[in-house]
């Protein structure tokens, strides 16, 4: 059934490239229409997937033997969310692309074959295969910024692949020298996940390929300081490319470091949880600083994206319950929210053909729909309890505190810096009396793009006032990667309420 | 009763959700009632709900509603207990006739449905927070009276000052909620819970003085963001931007409250740590005073106000940083009944003179607004403490439980009594240029008695601001009784036992206030002319009161001004020039290499491929080395 999803947007895209070429309206809402079976699937793994550890609906066939390479699929509670938010995204993403007229067929191609590979990337348990499905993406994303982007669209395109290609060479070559040995302890080469963790590494080698692994993926999330390219492929990308790149493309490097470095290299991971803790908590600082005076509403979201994810980064690293539970649901309210707030961006340049702030003013006044979608994404985006946003910030900050106290703290000044440079912004593009003249005329949201953010809003609702709707399901996932590190290696995951004794007894000796 | 409290904070978030979708299919003042209906089913649900508490013996439960975050222990919970219900109840019935009192003053608005679709989304927060069972809950309640007051302090959204006096709200509130959250990691690391009876049981015998202390300020600064004490205070007056009702609901039955509310509701870790009560204590006072001083000098009307919802948040604070939890919150309640009169008596004046709140041009308001001006007249003897009025009762019971506890206490009491005189002398300088003196209105202004949808309201608050502080009196502590079982791991400061002593303590605080009055009678009966020289002679000292002491200034040039700086230092001037500088940098010499490993293609494949045979070569020299 796994393979269906991945199978599905490829039939998908081929549909579409096969459609007659004079029926050139009909390319985006056929798109559209076939990126809703994907979704329906995910739907329904989503509603049968059991609360437990472990992965399910697992499906294996061999694909090229003599290097122990399996086409290996599966999905539990890390990767579930993440397979739901794409599937929820894409036709979203697609139905709010109707400002695409060049190119139309080819762009709905590639955003589908972009939901192949990204879907492909949760459920491989290969990692082969995931890497297979990891590089896949590049091409289609490649050519949608390169292609639909804004002015400065092929230096995007080219910083994005670069950075990314750069990334995935030291990931493949860990990945193969994870295989080789392999080959060496148990007589054959494997790429199964499974396999891959029972390799035995000397704390030297498994500290290289923690390192190798962690930079590949530190480049997706993005961390702090490879991340300048995400603010340039934001800003020049199509909306579409946008909502992807924010909400799911990201989410494979902060994906990967929790499923393959805590994974494949847990005593590594302790040891090194303070330094990837310092990035996360220097992005989350930094990109919000960044972010409060960036004269691009786009170029904000995107720097408000290196924040946000950062807390991410910081709940994995923490390594415990709250953190690792805040940061796979953070994955997906980062996407919900983020996703919302570039359609919204996205919305208004099509109205206005600018996004630079100072070119707005007055906006509640003429667009009271917009200006309250948006004020709504903002909030969520701050973390107003009640909204998503909130359940993931505030489970990783309460539960980090007890492995990194001092990085949480610092980090929990990024919610007030959130809270200035979104609320500066919204003043400024929304506030006051309209005063140019190319702002008083603009057209309220229309019943389609109202349709496109309502699904958006409820969602972001529903998981922040019952985020048990995922969690529950999230939760022995990650409790059984907790499990492994604390057998792996002597670090202790430390049990909240028990560290009241550790405190008196530090206090009184 | 107990199972359906959650019908309190139901009611008035089902009216918010109501007018938000169907509000505009609305006649005009139906929204309005229905938003005050709302809200007053609420107060009616919550006093049967409390009738258990009232008769005695009932020490409260819990009621959850679903789980929420439950990997650190955050659940939608409540807790139903005395203390609960009390402030449930003052933030229903005062919120209810601030509603009602609302539909009135906002005849006319075009936005009036959505108007009191965040009036009724404040209540709701407001509910959310003092019903919550545990500070995650609290924590939402807490942030969403944040959301509401953005929202409604910025109503009048075209008006910049509006708008920006609303974000100045919020984030201000948020430095706050910085210190707030680490206290709430401190405490669900120690406890493994965020539950308030997890916590409170095992405080006593788990929290060292060390921690508790930690705790106990962490939480003060959260209180002090919504509760405007020092240093946070300085969004409160510039919130007077918002619609005159929602000053009122602000200032006395919501938001500002939270933190007083916070403080007592964490009274079980503050009592393990006298010196977090000394500092909090001493904060508390010295806002009274501080805000007291600026409260003189100002001409608005709303700001005068303003300042003295500070001042006597400070006098709240005192006390219970002094542990008088229960003169805290009937300070609380007093301040709620007689701060909403005073709002909305002063709303009424402003309507009555199109708008106009400079109170230099007003006067002689007494003949033509006779109810408003009695009204006023009431309020303003009960907060300057003059007896039989509330404030009376609930700040002699503060001052009194200071100068009980002694020691550094004693200079607080001090400073509390001296804040009283000056209270006395801005209150009665505010209702002097407003209702007599020679009037000084604009030629189009004609005031007159606002209409009886706002009179009444004022009426109501009149009667219990008159009768209200009879609940707790020396001869009858009712209300003590009442909230016992919320405190009952406390150890509470109450006045002086000896008759006497309270006599003489009584009378050396009304005599405090009375002076403060009697010297503004002396100036401000006479011609402006006098009383401007006066204010003009008193310079420098009242520039620096009609300046707030320049707080927000110096906020301004020390905080925001080189905030701003660095941060498009760190964006213009280091994030693209150095570290985008740096990355291109390893982009162009890798491109280099490719270019030399394949310089038979082009495009950027060449470079894609020149990566990965770079890894590999690392790979392979690395395996021959032996490093696995």
């Amino acid at each position: 059934m796994l393979s269906w999803l991945i199978v599905l947007p490829v039939i998908a895209a081929a549909s579409v490239a096969f459609a007659p070429r004079r029926l050139k309206e009909l390319h985006l809402p056929l798109g559209i229409a076939l990126s809703v079976l994907p979704l329906a699937l995910a739907g329904y793994i989503f509603w049968v997937f059991e609360p437990v550890a472990g992965y399910q609906f697992v499906q294996e066939a061999v694909w090229y033997e003599p290097w122990g390479i399996s086409w290996s699929l599966g999905i539990d509670g890390i990767s579930m969310p993440m397979v739901l938010l794409t599937t929820i995204l894409v036709p979203i993403a697609l139905a709010a692309s109707t400002s695409i007229t060049r190119r139309t067929k080819e762009f709905v191609v590639y955003v589908l074959l972009l939901e192949a590979g990204m879907i492909g990337v949760f459920l491989a348990l290969d990692v082969f295969l995931f890497f297979v499905f990891f590089e896949a993406i590049l091409i289609p994303m490649y050519f949608i910024i390169g292609i639909w982007g804004s002015d400065r669209r092929v230096y995007a395109a080219m910083k994005f692949f670069i950075f990314t290609a750069f990334g995935s060479a030291l990931l493949l070559a860990g990945i193969i020298a994870l295989a080789v040995t392999h080959a060496e302890q148990f007589g054959s080469p494997s790429f199964a996940l499974s396999d891959l963790m029972d390799v035995q590494l000397s704390i030297g080698a498994e500290r290289w390929l923690f390192a190798a692994f962690a930079l590949a993926f530190a480049i997706k999330v993005p961390l702090f300081p490879v991340h300048t390219w995400l603010p340039d492929a934001h800003t020049e990308a199509p909306t579409a490319g946008s909502v992807l790149l924010a909400a799911v493309l990201l989410k494979l490097g902060t994906y990967g470091l929790l499923r393959f470095n805590l994974s494949l290299f847990p005593e590594a991971s302790v040891d090194a949880a303070w330094i990837m803790g310092i990035l996360a908590v220097v992005g989350i600082i930094y990109g919000a600083v960044v972010a409060i005076v960036q004269p691009d509403l786009k170029r904000l979201v995107a720097y408000s994206s290196v924040s946000h994810l950062g807390f991410i980064v910081l709940g994995t690293f923490a390594l415990t319950s709250g953190g690792l539970q805040g940061a796979v649901i953070q994955n997906v309210n980062h996407g919900l929210i983020t996703g919302a707030l570039f359609l919204l961006v996205g919305m208004i340049y099509e109205r206005r053909h600018t996004k630079q702030i100072s070119e707005f003013g007055g906006l509640q006044k003429v667009m009271p729909i917009f200006a309250g979608f948006f004020l709504f994404m903002v909030f969520a985006s701050i973390g107003l309890p009640g909204l998503s946003g909130f359940v993931g910030e505030f489970l990783i900050l309460i539960g980090s505190y007890a492995t990194l106290p001092i990085l949480t703290i610092i980090a929990a000044a990024g919610v007030v810096l959130a809270a200035i440079y979104l609320l500066w912004a919204y003043e400024r593009v929304f506030t006051g009396v309209p005063d140019k003249e190319e702002n008083k005329l603009l057209s309220d949201l229309s019943i389609r793009e109202i349709s496109l953010l309502a699904p958006l809003a409820i969602l972001i609702l529903v998981i922040g006032l019952y985020p048990n709707v995922l969690l529950d399901k999230i939760a022995p996932s990650t409790e059984a990667v907790l499990d492994r590190i604390e057998s792996q290696t002597e670090f202790v995951i430390p049990e909240p309420g028990r560290l009241g004794d550790v405190f008196i007894a530090g206090d009184n000796e | 009763m107990t199972e359906v409290i959650w019908l309190v904070i139901a009611l008035p978030l089902l009216g918010a959700v109501f007018l938000h979708f169907f509000g505009r299919y609305m006649r005009e003042p139906w929204s309005g009632w229905l938003a005050s209906g709302a809200i007053a089913s609420s107060f009616v649900v919550a006093l049967i709900a409390a009738i258990p508490f009232f008769q005695g013996g009932e020490s409260g439960s819990t009621v959850l509603l679903w789980e929420w975050m439950p990997a650190i222990g955050a659940n939608l919970e409540m807790l139903w207990d005395p203390l609960a219900a009390f402030m449930t109840l003052i933030v229903t019935g005062v919120g209810a006739l601030i509603h009602v009192f609302a539909i009135g003053y906002m005849h006319g608005d075009e936005r009036i449905p959505r108007f009191f679709t965040y009036l009724n989304l404040f209540a709701a927060s407001m509910l959310i927070l003092v019903l919550a069972g545990n500070y995650a809950m609290l924590f939402l309640g807490w942030e969403l009276v944040g959301l509401s007051s953005y929202l409604l302090i910025g109503f009048w959204f075209v008006r910049p000052s509006a708008a920006s006096a609303a974000k100045k709200a919020f984030i201000v509130n948020r430095i706050g909620d910085f210190g707030f959250l680490i206290a709430l990691m401190l405490v669900f690391t120690a406890f493994g819970t965020l539950s308030y009876t997890g916590v409170f049981e095992r405080a006593g015998a788990e929290l060292t003085t060390g921690l508790a202390t930690a705790i106990a300020l962490l939480i003060f600064v959260g209180a002090a963001g919504k509760s405007a004490q020092i240093p946070l205070y300085v969004w409160l007056p510039d919130a007077m931007e918002g619609p005159t009702p929602v000053s009122a609901l602000i200032h006395a039955a919501t938001m500002v409250t939270a933190g007083i509310y916070l403080i007592a509701r964490s009274a079980a870790i503050f009592e393990l740590s006298p010196i977090a009560q000394t500092i909090v204590a001493t904060i508390g006072v010295l806002t009274a005073l501080w805000a007291a001083t600026i409260a003189v000098s100002q001409r608005d009307i709303k700001r005068v106000l303003a300042y003295s919802t500070i001042s006597q948040l400070g006098y709240m604070v005192l006390a219970v940083g002094t542990t008088a939890y229960v003169a805290g919150l009937f300070h609380l309640m007093t301040h709620a009944f007689f701060k909403a009169l005073l709002f909305l008596g002063a709303g009424s004046v402003i309507h009555a003179m199109n708008g106009e709140q400079d109170m230099g041009k007003m006067g002689g308001l007494f003949k033509k607004m006779p109810v408003t001006g009695i009204m006023m007249a009431i309020a303003t003897a009960a907060i300057t403490g003059i007896p039989p009025f509330a404030g009376f009762w609930s700040k002699d019971e503060i001052l009194a439980s200071v100068f009980e506890r002694g020691g550094w206490f004693s200079v607080l009491w001090i400073v509390g009594l001296v804040t009283a005189v000056i209270t006395g002398f801005y209150m009665m300088r505010l209702f002097m240029l407003v209702f007599f003196g020679k009037s000084q209105w604009d030629e189009n202004v004609d005031p007159h008695e606002s209409p009886r949808v706002m009179t009444v309201p004022l009426i109501f608050l009149a009667a219990l601001v008159t009768f209200g502080g009879l609940i707790n009196t020396p001869l009858r502590l009712t209300l003590e009784s009442f909230l016992e079982p919320s405190f009952e791991l406390i150890s509470l400061q109450h006045p002086p036992e000896n008759v006497w002593t309270l006599v003489v303590l009584a009378l050396l605080s009304v005599l405090a206030g009375a002076a403060g009055i009697f010297a503004a009678w002396l100036l401000y009966r006479r011609p402006a002319e006098d009383w401007q020289r006066f204010e003009v002679g008193l310079q420098p000292i009242w520039g620096w009161w009609e300046d707030a002491y320049g707080v927000d200034d110096l906020y301004g040039r020390t905080l925001v001004a080189p905030g701003k700086k660095a941060a498009t230092a760190a964006a213009f001037g280091f994030d693209v020039p150095v570290i985008d500088g740096a990355v291109n940098g390893v982009g162009r010499v890798v491109r280099g290499i490719g270019a030399w490993a394949r310089p038979l293609q082009t495009g950027y494949v060449r470079n894609y491929g020149a990566l990965l045979l770079g890894g590999a070569v690392v790979v392979v020299i690395w395996l021959v080395a032996g490093g696995v």
